[in-house]
């Protein structure tokens, strides 16, 4: 039978934390049980405050093939990284 | 809450921990044959919640061990309905949604009304985890009843089988707690008047209690006093 369950993406937000982090995926039958399924596979032991579920089939992935042409290129452009100036500890989260 | 709790029975401490505890039990035989691995994690969270309010009012009574594994099954005080087997589906989900609707109504009624602190305690943390249950099992049913031409012939049977057992659970909140759900799942609610069963008050109880126990109670018995 779960076989013919669509799958969906579940984020979980913890306690603390800022936004939405990807825990994993269940199987429901419609948004309602993906919801109910992901608070109790995801959130068992008090991890988040709050759920987010996508049907995973509206995901839309950069090809594995592409990984040399997206990726790569942004390998040696260290100039990118904002480690050439110190950041005030005031500032906070960016 | 006032007019829901108003014409609810409270019962005594022993029914309802014998109550969640036997329930608990039933529900864990599902561990590893729920339909997906989703449903079987949900069931063991809901078996879980109701051994912890079972544990937190055995020890209001005496020894928790004692009490749940060295008993006989006239000792016992649980609704009937939460010692029936689990079935298929159908029942163990119309079993649960009968007697969540039924805690429903009687942990905020419990709380309001006990004079010991720790059922108090036990009783304010189990609303809050029943209104899950509740939520879990009524969507259920209105899934499976409202759903396909067999899981409906499937509820219809569940109906059958436990309509007469509603008779330490029900009253007129009870009814007014079912109805919307049976409603939604477009199942015919059986007359209220219909036959019910002799009460477990005075320790009467259908077979299945006693396998359920044996099961239950056979390790501590072999062992007693162990430890993990």
């Amino acid at each position: 039978m779960s076989k013919n369950w669509p799958l969906w993406e579940v984020f979980i937000r913890s306690r603390n934390g800022l936004h939405h982090s990807h825990v994993g995926s269940v199987h429901a039958v419609d948004a309602e049980m993906a919801v109910e399924n992901a608070r109790d596979v995801y959130t068992r032991r008090g991890e988040g405050v709050s759920i987010w579920v996508v049907p995973s089939a509206e995901i839309v992935a950069s090809d594995p093939r592409d990984k040399a042409s997206l990726f790569e290129p942004a390998l040696d452009k260290v100039y990118r990284h904002p480690t050439f100036y110190e950041i005030p500890d005031e500032v906070g989260n960016i | 809450m006032k007019s829901a709790t108003s014409n609810v029975r409270v019962p005594s401490v022993d029914v309802l921990a014998d109550g969640c505890l036997i329930l608990s039990h039933r529900l864990s035989e599902w561990m590893s044959n729920a339909a997906t691995m989703e449903e079987d994690v949900a069931l063991g969270n809901i078996a879980l919640d109701l051994l912890g309010q079972a544990r937190g009012l055995l020890q209001t009574l005496g020894d928790e061990d004692q009490l749940a594994y060295f008993r006989e099954p006239q000792e016992f005080r649980n609704p009937v309905i939460c010692e029936l087997p689990n079935g298929d589906f159908a029942v163990t989900m119309l079993r649960q949604l009968f007697v969540d609707a039924w805690l429903s109504l009687v942990w905020p009624a419990l709380a309001a009304t006990t004079d010991d602190e720790r059922v108090r305690g036990v009783a304010e943390k189990a609303i809050k985890e029943n209104a899950y249950h509740l939520r879990h099992s009524s969507a259920w049913v209105s899934r499976l009843g409202d759903g396909t031409e067999e899981s409906h012939r499937r509820m219809v049977g569940a109906m059958d089988a436990l309509w007469s057992y509603r008779g330490d659970i029900a009253s007129d909140a009870w009814y007014d707690v079912t109805e919307p759900v049976l409603s939604e799942a477009t199942l015919t609610m059986p007359p209220r008047d219909a036959w019910t069963q002799r009460s477990s008050a005075d320790g009467w109880h259908s077979e299945h209690l006693g396998y359920l126990l044996a099961e239950m109670q056979s390790l501590a018995r072999a062992h007693p006093g162990a430890q993990w």
